[in-house]
């Protein structure tokens, strides 16, 4: 997690690595978050409550700043889908890991989305984030102005852009690479999602044994079948550690891994719209060129007006991108590697309690012969 | 004796030699075939073998393998890579039913055999020696294991034929140890004779496992696929826990037929199977005990003890095959965790792959191998599951249906008492000429209906007893074997876990 706080503090008044998302109050179909951040000055928190549609309000507003230089080339930390109270399996499956669990991996993901906004040198400078973070009356509802762009959701025409020639090599290998890697990081993605899904159904299935060893037992019986009442209620323990075992098990790959994967995914793709957003500008760039040129002297001055115009923003563009690019880059292998080393110590804990917890079963078993 | 770990182990009586039919999966790399069952590996106490009784009255207990330990050949390798597919006769081995302690059959545990020389007779003798010495005290041992399975013939005739070894001190056996090859109708044979002789003496006959013809086409096609050794390993197990059933009943060790399943070399065919060839035993029993429940002349019990034991066992037949079901459903979910793991390991893999960074590229390779491991930790796993817990289950589930028909033999004792009576009665009121002669027969018929059904009564009181305490020594025993192969699992977990996290740290 990039932690530009010296920046930052200059326009909000909260500090940026601990914003916390604490809890979810659940009214009928509705969610609301309990964002809690600490402030700078002095000591104290912000206590806000906000919804979805603040987020999205938040969202927005960066989106729609068309006055900042070069804002189509930054690369805008992902905000998860939104959450419903009754998913659809299909909504479900779109979340992936983010519905899993009782809604923690889900706040923990829209933690990271305010940290990531809070910490980006461009985007912290918007009035929206410090009202969002510390204002006690939800943001303004008001509709903002169309933004520039939209998610994924392109014109087919528009498709045809994506694989558009570049005329810069580190952008053609920039585009290469994140396609490769937003394919296999998001296959890697669901693949982990599989295992953890199957994970917690071995967890059910030995609880379901567990209950089931227990109506063996009966009351007041004879002495001859009291052996293996004993042997039935002492597995159906067993079962029970293996069942907690196998639910820890599941929870921390969803918490750890589960997650790192998961903003992995977020992330190249919204770099992958970024990397869209400048070949279109390429494209237009491309275009108001030819037009220049081919213009009739009439026309001529204002077409090379419309061309310089479009330059000056691609440069724009293109700067930003790239310090974007090499920002995620680091951030990237941060994030991964935190994910990984968090998931193995986990497990590693997890293993350890539970081989304990089984030897103390075996020698309750060997005791008993 | 030589103790070369690297040696082809010979054919007799070690099992982790090539076999045959199973040649393509089986290396003569006695390591391998030692592992499918993990907790072989580390703690050979757990796995019984050997013939020595550290408590020689207590027949039926589990055995710690103690002076056995140090003879244990290829035991201790920590060979990772087992998978659940290539299903080997050790397998079996691992489950010590009641009494018998079959050691031979297995490559893990005290096996000197597995490091002896090729000469069979050589082999004989120095274990016969290992026999004598560590068995001074034991009165009652035979120790029987199923082996080898061997496809023999072609096409729709194919069968396969396993070894039968047995190993006893008894003065009844012909020798020391000796080895017979036995088919598997054979073994429904011999479970026919056994309960056709047995009717009347309340036992509870063990049920031999069922015929499967599914299983069986698929096997006779080709004996290489997974599925086919999963199902010829079961079968070989299920066979080998039936036979150690028999001989550890006193009463049908004592039986001549069981003697000579075990000991003839030539057995002739046995051709009434067609009763076990429907859908299986516990339709025949079902069908029996419907029989017994038709009768019209109800039994008056003035001991309810019978009549309480039926509504216990049939209350226990239902929880059993409950369980049985979640068992089953556990090892559906664990295979599918296999599959999904290898699945991950892949994505990892080309994701490890197509990362700039070196380090990071490395450790998610690494990630990758970590859970192709894992993987095969999670087949041992549902191998764990199956065979120690889901056959432990589906066992007693046939048991008790057995157990059910020593009731029925005592219904059936009753009702030609009864019977015999009414036909007394009967001629008594005829004719004054015949009741002399026919009175003192029949009278007679009476008195020996009577003591035979008082007798049987005895009978199935003293099997019930030994049944409930056999089975809870059974699921003791189990139970650990279980406990122990996970506890292997979470060794390896945890090693896997520690070396992995220096290569997730080293990310820069």
């Amino acid at each position: 997690m990039m932690e530009e706080v010296k920046d930052a503090s200059s326009f909000l008044s909260v500090q940026v690595h601990n914003i916390k998302v604490t809890e979810v109050l659940q009214d009928g179909d509705s969610l609301t978050f309990i964002i809690v951040s600490q402030k700078l000055s002095g000591t104290g928190e912000f206590h806000v409550d906000r919804t979805y549609e603040d987020f999205e309000w938040l969202q927005q507003h960066l989106f729609s700043q068309e006055d900042v230089p070069g804002i189509q080339g930054v690369i805008f930390p992902p905000l998860p889908a939104r959450l419903q109270v009754n998913p659809s399996s299909k909504a479900l499956k779109h979340l992936g890991f983010l519905g899993l669990g009782e809604w923690q991996p889900y706040c923990k993901a829209l933690e990271a989305f305010l940290r990531q906004v809070a910490a980006h040198s461009v985007l912290s400078k918007n009035r929206a984030v410090e009202i969002f973070l510390t204002s006690s009356d939800p943001p303004g509802r008001q509709k903002v102005k169309k933004n520039i762009f939209n998610r994924l959701s392109q014109a087919v025409e528009e498709m045809r852009k994506e694989g558009h020639k570049d005329v810069d090599d580190f952008f053609q290998t920039k585009r290469d690479h994140n396609f490769l890697l937003t394919g296999y990081t998001k296959m890697a993605s669901e693949k982990f999602l599989d295992v953890v899904l199957t994970e917690q159904k071995i967890a059910v299935a030995c609880g379901h044994f567990s209950t089931a060893l227990h109506l063996c037992v009966e009351q007041g019986e004879n002495p001859e079948k009291q052996d293996f009442s004993q042997v039935c209620v002492k597995l159906s323990e067993v079962f029970n550690s293996i069942k907690k075992s196998m639910t820890s098990t599941a929870m921390n790959d969803m918490n750890s891994l589960g997650l790192g994967l998961d903003l992995e995914t977020r992330y190249q793709e919204a770099e992958k719209e970024m990397l869209f957003r400048r070949t279109c500008k390429l494209v237009e760039l491309q275009n108001a060129t030819k037009n220049a040129d081919k213009a009739k002297p009439v026309k001529k001055a204002v077409m090379e007006e419309a061309k310089k115009a479009t330059e000056t923003e691609f440069r724009q563009i293109c700067e930003v991108a790239k310090k974007e690019i090499i920002q995620l880059e680091s951030k990237h292998v941060e994030t991964l590697k935190q994910a990984l080393v968090q998931w193995c110590e986990k497990q590693l804990l997890t293993a350890k309690e539970s081989a304990e917890v089984y030897s103390q079963h075996l020698q309750t078993f060997k005791r008993m012969q | 004796m030589a103790t070369s770990s690297d040696r082809n182990p010979p054919p007799f009586p070690a099992t982790d030699g090539p076999k045959p039919g199973l040649s393509d999966l089986l290396d003569g790399d006695s390591d391998e075939g030692d592992d499918i069952f993990v907790s072989n590996r580390i703690n050979p106490v757990s796995v019984s073998r050997g013939v020595s009784q550290p408590e020689p009255a207590d027949l039926f207990s589990q055995e710690e393998a103690g002076p056995n330990t140090a003879k244990s050949n290829g035991v201790n390798s920590d060979d990772d890579n087992d998978l659940f597919a290539e299903a080997q006769s050790d397998l079996g081995s691992n489950t010590p039913s009641s009494a018998t302690r079959p050691d031979v059959s297995t490559s893990s545990g005290p096996r000197p055999a597995s490091s002896f020389p090729q000469n069979p007779a050589a082999l004989q003798h120095t274990s016969l020696e290992q026999l004598e010495e560590e068995e001074a005290k034991d009165s009652f041992d035979v120790d029987v294991a199923v082996t080898n399975p061997e496809k023999v013939g072609d096409g729709m005739n194919a069968y396969v034929a396993y070894k039968v070894f047995t190993r006893s001190s008894l003065p009844i056996f012909k020798s020391k140890a000796f080895s017979v090859r036995r088919r598997f109708s054979d073994f429904l044979g011999l479970y026919e004779k056994l309960s056709a002789k047995q009717t009347l003496h309340g036992c509870i006959i063990p049920p031999p496992p069922e015929k499967s013809v599914v299983g069986m086409t698929k096997v006779k096609v080709g004996m290489d696929d997974p599925s086919s050794l999963e199902f010829v390993e079961r079968r070989r197990a299920a066979l080998e826990r039936y036979l150690q059933r028999v001989v550890s009943h006193p009463s049908l060790l004592q039986d001549p037929d069981v003697r000579e399943f075990l000991e003839r070399d030539d057995l002739p065919r046995a051709v009434n199977t067609q009763t076990l060839s429907g859908a299986g035993f516990l339709k025949m029993i079902n069908r029996a005990s419907d029989a017994v429940n038709k009768m019209t002349i109800k039994m008056n019990e003035s001991d309810t003890w019978f009549e309480d034991k039926l509504q216990e066992v049939e209350a226990e037949e239902q929880q059993l095959r409950k369980l049985h079901a979640v068992v089953d459903s556990l090892v559906n979910h664990r295979k599918e965790l296999c599959g999904n793991t290898a699945i991950f390991a892949k994505s990892m893999a080309m994701l490890g792959n197509s990362e700039d960074n070196t380090a990071l590229s490395r450790a998610l390779s690494q990630l990758a191998e970590v859970e192709d491991k894992m993987e095969q930790l999670h087949q041992e796993q549902a191998a764990s599951d199956f065979f120690i817990l889901a056959e432990l289950l589906a066992d007693y589930i046939r048991l008790l249906g057995a157990v059910r028909g020593c009731l029925d033999q005592r219904m059936r004792a009753w009702q030609r008492w009864q019977e015999a009576q009414s036909t007394l009665q009967k001629k008594r009121e005829a004719e004054p000429t015949t009741r002399q002669t026919a009175g003192t027969e029949w009278e007679t018929k009476v008195t020996q209906y009577e003591r035979d059904f008082d007798r049987i009564g005895m009978s199935v009181r003293k099997e019930f007893l030994r049944f409930e305490k056999e089975k809870a020594k059974d699921f003791k025993s189990q139970i650990i074997k279980y406990l122990e192969a996970m506890m292997q699992s979470q060794q390896r977990f945890i090693k896997f876990w520690e070396a992995f996290l220096p290569e997730a740290k080293a990310i820069a």
